[in-house]
């Protein structure tokens, strides 16, 4: 994501020899006061959010959490989840390696504007990137009345719903390719080419091979955020129960109606869909690293 | 020169217009076709003045905090061995990987009153949830891997040899730290406090829930946009996200030129 800095194997090269040695050690009061207080920082903010959800959400009981799951209006927002990332994930892939191949491969003018452009939904509000979908698509917006006169409806239906999903999860896989692709350079490509491979073939057989782990880490990171994306699709919902409700309007219309353990149940859903993309990461870094492809 | 630039060039240029350019155009068109009047009312109420005035201030103190204390975790983090080390590594990201909505109720939960955090606060006469004080903690959330993730690689490619000079030249840890370290730094830590900035301005789902939404007290400014579209004010909405959108494209073209100069500034690949 934006600040990862593209890097899915940091370099586990960084020696833990600085303490070792004179120059680079700090002094031992130091080192227990800034341990103690970036874990004191990172358990505060970081792990009792995600423990008291899963506290929360078994706080009556196993039944009562299961029960919370299977009620149809739970498992129609799971549908529409699944479904929204089913359209936006494989969408975004494309894009993705469509933006990266012309990125990284080529030089042209207004490479670093497009560059930025792409990163463009990690600084716009979800709230705003909501609210473009009703100006275009509303029934005051601008294709509105064609809209209803041909009786289509986009915003307040699921339509609208991907689209704003696509909008805030478009940079997910071009960022984690670009700087990957730059890196590995255009040698292979070139070779491929000239020998007459065509640049299909050469994108499947040279290219593919060497970005595979960076291209599945975008795909993860992509996921995670068109499943668990909140603003924006709460703008375009319209929060029709069973209709167009993702899991997460469903956990804030459980827990506007009181309803905490059963808002929790749901809520832990998509906090275990967080670290399993956390252990997924982990786990695709270990590889690049082990498989000696920098990324 | 390799195949395909024309055709990738194309997808990318039409995708990125349909679904991003040509929807965010629309909310200036928008904005300005109701006239200038309209605008300003809109965008200058009271009210929404209040939102700015916390939403800005809350980011930025969140984003302050972010600065030190993620500095402190990827100190941590790189320099110091200590057991779960790699779970801490690993878990900084969850505020990427977690749902705001989640994000939100969670906090409210722990800062509440009766909260794990929220009764501790309580005898000392501090109350977060409901307040501003908790759309701080709910900033600080999100905001807290950028930080640690723009500062760590920089931190891991340092060459020891630097700080090596400085104590043979007879410099002590701290003024090593102040006169060495710190400058070297100062890019990364710049960029990264500018990103947690950015993502605070815009955020919703995590707020929302810890904030009580009081008017003129605790309401953000996204909230009020998702308020006006609630009462089918479309000319009050429009206006406060034209004021946004344009602040989220300052801060995206000084995070850029930011992390162009963090890159320079270390000799890391450039182009992120």
């Amino acid at each position: 994501m934006a600040g990862t800095a593209g890097g899915i194997a940091r370099t586990e090269a960084a020696t833990h020899a600085y303490q070792g040695r004179t120059a680079t050690r700090d002094p031992r009061a130091v080192r227990w006061l800034l341990l103690a207080i970036g874990l004191g920082f990172f358990l505060v903010f970081l792990l009792l959010p995600v423990v008291i959800v899963f506290t929360e959400a078994l706080r009556k009981g196993w039944s009562a959490y299961v029960a919370a799951l299977i009620e149809p209006d739970a498992l129609s927002a799971i549908r529409l989840t699944l479904l929204t990332a089913l359209v936006a994930v494989p969408a975004n892939l494309l894009f993705g390696i469509a933006a990266a191949w012309a990125i990284a491969k080529h030089d042209f003018r207004g490479k670093h504007l497009l560059v930025t452009l792409i990163d463009l939904p990690f600084s716009v509000s979800p709230v705003v990137a909501g609210l473009i979908f009703v100006l275009l698509f509303g029934a005051q917006g601008w294709l509105g009345p064609w809209l209803q006169a041909h009786d289509l409806k986009i915003v307040f239906a699921v339509p609208g719903i991907v689209l704003a999903t696509v909008f805030i999860t478009f940079p997910f896989v071009a960022r984690e390719l670009i700087p990957l692709m730059q890196a590995q350079g255009r040698d292979e490509e070139e070779a491929a080419t000239v020998l007459g491979a065509s640049g299909l073939r050469t994108f499947w057989h040279v290219t593919l091979p060497n970005i595979k782990w960076g291209l599945l880490y975008g795909v993860i990171l992509c996921n995670a955020r068109a499943m668990g994306e909140f603003g924006a699709v709460s703008v375009v919902s319209g929060h029709i129960r069973g209709e167009t409700n993702t899991l997460p309007l469903h956990v804030e219309i459980l827990y506007n109606e009181y309803h905490f353990a059963a808002a929790f149940a749901v809520a832990s859903l998509l906090a275990l869909l967080a670290l399993a993309t956390l252990a997924l990461k982990q786990l695709l870094a270990w590889r690049a690293t082990s498989n000696g492809t920098p990324a | 020169m390799l195949p395909g630039f024309r055709s990738t060039l194309g997808i990318t240029l039409l995708y990125l217009s349909l679904v991003a350019l040509i929807p965010l155009a629309a909310v200036f068109l928008k904005s300005a076709g109701h006239g200038w009047d309209a605008f300003w009312t809109a965008a200058t109420a009271p009210r929404v003045m209040a939102s700015y005035r916390l939403t800005f201030g809350a980011s930025f103190a969140a984003a302050a905090i972010n600065l030190a204390f993620g500095f402190i975790l990827a100190w941590c983090l790189v320099r110091y061995e200590f057991p779960g080390r790699k779970l801490v590594d690993a878990l900084v990201d969850l505020p990427f990987a977690m749902p705001t909505a989640v994000a939100g109720i969670a906090l409210t939960a722990l800062y509440a009153r009766d909260g794990w955090v929220g009764r501790w606060l309580e005898p000392l006469g501090v109350k977060v949830a409901f307040t501003p004080l908790g759309v701080l903690v709910a900033l600080v959330f999100i905001g807290l891997p950028f930080v640690v993730r723009t500062v760590q690689p920089v931190l891991e490619n340092l060459e020891t040899e630097l700080e090596e000079a400085a104590a043979s030249l007879g410099a002590d840890r701290w003024s090593t730290f102040r006169r060495v370290l710190l400058p070297m730094l100062l890019p990364a830590l710049l960029t990264g406090f500018a990103l947690a900035f950015a993502r605070a301005i815009g955020e919703y789902g995590s707020v929302i829930f810890i904030a009580g939404n009081i008017p003129l007290v605790s309401e953000i400014t996204p909230l009020l946009i998702v308020a006006k579209l609630e009462q089918y004010d479309y000319v009050g909405a429009t206006a406060i996200a034209a004021v946004l959108l344009a602040c989220s494209f300052v801060l995206l073209f000084a995070i850029n030129g930011l992390q162009a100069w963090s890159a320079r500034h270390n000799g890391l690949e450039g182009g992120l």
